[in-house]
């Protein structure tokens, strides 16, 4: 996780077709010019960035259910609840499932645990399109290698 | 088309916290109810649970874009529960 480049997931666990749900790692590091502002004194993983991790996993989960054909881009965010402090060297173990997949846009369900207890939890809105280009593709096909993206499974299975 | 105007034009008020006594058959989503693209992503999702289908929005947007519809074929409250009615007897058939 680095949280200056919003790099919020570091690995991706467990990706489930039939069942539309996928899992991810993610490593609160213990140190980022975050924790300087957020607090001094009292260094938190900002509620924000724990709803963008829950964001990124859901779009993951999008990409690989449409075999990485189209991009999801976050739209809505309803009845986010942070439930408690995330402190910075935490591990968050963030899980998503399909809700619904419309013309052009999805819902996902988003929840984030810390050694089995539930962090935060959040339904979340994407607008789904092609990819804008080609080289902003091949980013995100990068990208998901390194984060361990199950390119097989998500493409050919 | 009653109890689908109905079911409709009560998500709508819910979503949209429009007066449900301002929204009528003839009234277009946009131009006269003032629904925004992403509140109609919120419609959208409410209708398609409601009625077990999956509204084709790109379909219909493409088909505004490239001219071969106009807004009111899909936005106008009445022509919007027609579509539905359809695809709900299409999902029967």
């Amino acid at each position: 996780m680095r949280l200056e480049y919003f790099q919020l997931i570091d690995r991706i666990v467990s990706f489930d077709r039939a069942e539309q749900t996928i899992r991810v790692e993610a490593q609160v590091p213990t140190a980022s010019t975050v924790f300087e502002g957020h607090f001094p004194g009292l260094p938190l993983m900002p509620g924000v960035l724990l709803i963008e991790a829950m964001a990124q996993s859901s779009g993951w989960l999008l990409i690989a259910l449409n075999r990485f054909t189209r991009m999801p881009f976050l739209a809505a965010v309803k009845e986010a609840k942070l439930r408690t402090f995330v402190t910075p060297g935490q591990s968050l173990l963030i899980s998503a499932g399909l809700v619904h997949e419309g013309s052009g846009y999805a819902v996902t369900r988003a929840s984030i645990e810390v050694e089995g207890k539930a962090v935060c939890g959040a339904e979340i809105t994407f607008r789904i399109v092609p990819f804008p280009n080609e080289s902003f593709r091949a980013s995100m096909d990068s990208l998901a290698r390194s984060i361990g993206f199950p390119m097989e499974a998500a493409v050919d299975g | 088309m009653s109890s689908t105007f109905d079911t409709v034009a009560n998500i709508i008020a819910e979503t949209c916290d429009i007066p449900r006594e301002q929204i009528k058959p003839e009234s277009h989503a946009i131009d006269d109810l003032g629904i925004d693209s992403l509140d109609f992503l919120d419609i959208a999702f409410a209708i398609d649970k409601a009625f077990g289908i999956k509204l084709p929005l790109e379909e219909w947007t493409q088909e505004v874009n490239d001219g071969k519809a106009t807004t009111d074929q899909y936005f106008v409250l009445g022509n919007l529960c027609t579509q539905i009615d359809s695809l709900v007897a299409a999902k029967g058939a």
